[in-house]
């Protein structure tokens, strides 16, 4: 068990750190978000096809880099600590497990390579509010070989060309490129990471292989989410702590009154907490998908995590005072990414739920 | 000087000094004149000036062996702060004459450090020591003070001037605790027993060559002891559910009649809460270990304590009636605190004390703000003004 950053992992931080602060600065962000393009495709190409982040725990002989889900949940960091837009958790994280966990067929490599460079954007089409272990009434179905149905909330769809469907049984790649498929991007609380609504009325699809590989997704995105939201945290424990130590009222740096500093170490805390679990999360992970210790690391990492960076934001809404309650301070950025990553495949009490059977702690009867 | 060398000293000892036929403190005396009490001390003071890391190839050859060790927690003051300090600041006579018999637990040690008046303003000590000839008489009263009633020393800050600025008045003293002007009393705590005392000192005679440091740099010498204190708050590796959590996860699966819904998302919150926080300990070895020590460490006791609050006050609601009754309120002078070996009620108790001892969470939190995170310190008011005009 490696808890730490391995230098290859900082390494990869490091260029990562470097293009978003380059390409994703707060204000280019909040000006981005209302724009009839939310998502940052330029930036997504630039983030797969140079930097590699698209197929990272994807193996080589596959096309991919080889790597495992602990730089993934690196590049996590990264993206959380920027509120980046781009469809990371749709496509690398969601789609791309959602392929490695089927048989690979041509069609399969085929996918796993479009996705890995940026040529295409996936999304696996469940909602975003979809908790692991749990397979939702199916929602879509096959009719005459056709899919008909409708999914509401499923992240990363915008930008899309290629969608990951389940039904009856099966995980189908439908293109978005056909009259029968309406993708609808709705009003959404992340603007960071907005989510569409899809629409099957008769589309053609290619099967990949049975559909548990969606809930192998899910877990991998359940762990490694808690490490996007230890980005999130990161940035809003650091971004409050510098506006603390700037801003004056009553004669003296507002960050010098132990009921605000007080608030800010017990910040401090969570995010050790948070961070050891999140470590925790994605090595395991990565040392045995689909295991019953990676299930309970899951769910442990993403419970506890998700509060923490709720938290976290809403104490940097809070201690910025009226400047945090603005649009133009990004601090509204972070608290409405992790409010969403907070539903985001299960809330902490669905998932605690979970976990107690893992952990033989029975409910009552 | 390798592990090795360091082996091959231990087995010398042994042949010299077999531990089925020789007593028990003749062995721990010769341990510590073969270097071996702890390596990183220097020769003739109980080590050979090694390698800290090095201590372990020593220990383990002597349990191999069966030798007898110092029983560590019981004097766990004497090794985790005095021997640090003594070692600092003390002069060669000193040295000579402490270290042995503190190491070999001959002589048991206390730290008469807190008083009524100067918890967590430390700095703000009054007891007060006043020259006399070539010594010193102290008078005051101390605090909170464990091993007090069983230990032969201790190490004490007193105030020797009363006219400068709280810091500068201060000195460090080694007390000898036979000493007629020293009376200690039990003072019984909430759980009934008493595992601290309080000490008072009434003309107390202190030799001055039983002062360590500087007179007026006693403070300095005290930042020694604190810092060894908090190297000693590190931790070990526990297993899952090795802690608070242990009993309470118990209890809910040996009795499944306090299972509620409420109750079980409480219970599943903090079993994720107790498995993080032996995660971030695990981490912080491994940050020791790779040679970064990270600051996190500053945060483990906060949340240790916050834990064992919310865990032990569950446990009493999940015992419905029986979280009415109590163990055991005899006054007891326990030697360690037993958290496992008592019933739920004491642990409610004794867990208040967490978040109190070795410095309040409020401090924590202040230390945690200030030099971790670098947030500005609060205004002082006491910093500057002589000591006797401070408001008390």
């Amino acid at each position: 068990m490696n808890l730490l950053y391995t230098d290859v992992e900082e390494q990869l931080r490091a260029s990562v750190r470097d293009l978003l602060g380059d390409r994703a600065q707060p204000s280019a962000v909040l000006a981005r978000c209302e724009t009839d393009t939310p998502h940052d495709l330029d930036l997504w190409r630039t983030l797969t096809a140079d930097l590699g982040a698209g197929s990272l725990h994807v193996p080589e002989e596959l096309g991919g880099q080889g790597a495992s889900v602990r730089e993934v949940a690196v590049v996590l960091e990264e993206l959380g600590r920027h509120v980046a837009p781009v469809p990371f958790l749709g496509s690398a994280v969601l789609a791309t497990s959602a392929l490695l966990a089927c048989e690979p067929t041509t069609e399969v490599r085929d996918l796993l390579a479009a996705l890995g460079t940026g040529r295409s954007v996936g999304a696996l089409v469940v909602s975003l509010a979809t908790a692991p272990g749990a397979p939702p009434p199916p929602t879509v179905e096959v009719v005459d070989r056709q899919l008909r149905g409708a999914v509401r909330s499923v992240a990363d769809a915008g930008p899309a060309d290629v969608l990951l469907v389940p039904a009856g049984g099966t995980l189908y790649a439908v293109r978005t490129d056909q009259p029968a498929v309406a993708v609808t991007p709705v009003v959404s609380l992340d603007l960071t990471r907005p989510v569409a609504d899809v629409r099957l009325d008769g589309a053609t699809g290619t099967p990949l292989g049975p559909d548990a590989a969606v809930d192998s997704a899910l877990w991998t995105a359940t762990a490694l989410l808690a490490s996007e939201q230890i980005g999130v945290t990161q940035w809003c424990l650091t971004t409050t702590v510098a506006y603390l130590k700037d801003r004056h009222q009553f004669g003296r740096p507002v960050g010098s009154f132990q009921a605000l500093k007080h608030r800010l170490a017990d910040l401090f805390g969570d995010l050790a907490l948070a961070r050891a679990a999140a470590r925790n999360a994605a090595d395991t992970a990565a040392a045995d998908p689909g295991g019953d210790e990676a299930k309970l690391s899951a769910l442990l990492a993403n419970s506890l995590c998700s509060d923490v960076a709720v938290h976290a934001a809403q104490e940097c809404v809070q201690l910025h005072g009226g400047i945090g309650m603005t649009w133009e301070h990004p601090a509204h950025l972070y608290l409405k990414r992790a409010k969403a990553d907070q539903i985001a495949f299960g809330t902490p009490g669905q998932l605690r739920q979970l976990l107690a059977p893992l952990v033989d702690l029975p409910g009552p009867r | 000087m390798n592990a090795d060398t360091l082996r091959e000293r231990t087995r010398e000892l042994l042949a010299a000094n077999d531990p089925a036929t020789t007593d028990r403190l003749d062995f721990l005396r010769a341990r510590f004149d073969a270097g071996l009490a702890w390596v990183h001390f220097p020769e003739g003071l109980g080590g050979l000036g090694a390698e800290r890391d090095l201590q372990g190839v020593v220990d383990a050859e002597l349990a191999g062996a069966g030798a007898p060790d110092n029983d560590p927690r019981r004097i766990g003051i004497g090794l985790g702060m005095a021997a640090p300090t003594i070692l600092a600041f003390g002069t060669e006579d000193q040295k000579k004459r402490f270290l042995r018999p503190l190491w070999t637990g001959e002589e048991v040690w206390c730290q008469l450090f807190s008083e009524p008046g100067a918890g967590s303003d430390l700095a703000a000590v009054g007891t007060r020591a006043v020259r006399d000839g070539d010594g010193w008489r102290l008078t005051g009263q101390k605090v909170w003070t464990s091993s007090a009633h069983t230990a032969r020393w201790a190490i004490l800050l007193a105030r020797t001037d009363p006219d400068v600025p709280k810091h500068a008045g201060l000195s460090y003293f080694l007390l000898d605790m036979t000493d007629p002007g020293v009376e200690v009393r039990p003072l019984r705590q909430i759980t009934g027993e008493a595992e601290f005392n309080e000490v008072f000192m009434t003309e107390a005679w202190i030799p001055d060559s039983n002062r360590l440091g500087e007179v007026g740099d006693g403070w300095r010498v005290a930042q020694t002891t604190l810092m060894n204190e908090r190297v000693a708050i590190g931790g070990r590796p526990v297993p899952r559910e090795g802690g608070m959590i242990g009993p309470v996860a118990a209890t809910w699966r040996d009795r499944p009649e306090v299972r509620t819904a409420e109750r079980h998302d409480r219970l599943v919150a903090l079993w994720v809460r107790s498995e993080a926080l032996r995660l971030a300990g695990a981490r912080l070895r491994q940050q020791l270990a790779a040679g970064n020590p990270g600051p996190e460490g500053s945060a483990m006791k906060l949340a240790f304590a916050t834990l064992n609050h919310e865990l032990t006050g569950l446990e009493l609601e999940m015992l419905g009636e029986d979280g009415l009754r109590y163990d055991d309120w005899t006054m007891r002078r326990p030697d360690q605190v037993d958290f496992l070996g008592r019933e739920a009620g004491y642990r409610y108790l004794r867990a208040k004390g967490n978040s109190i001892e070795g410095g309040t969470s409020e401090v924590l939190r202040n230390i945690i703000a200030e030099r971790v995170l670098g947030l500005p310190a609060e205004p002082r008011v006491d910093t500057k003004v002589p000591w006797k005009d401070l408001p008390r």
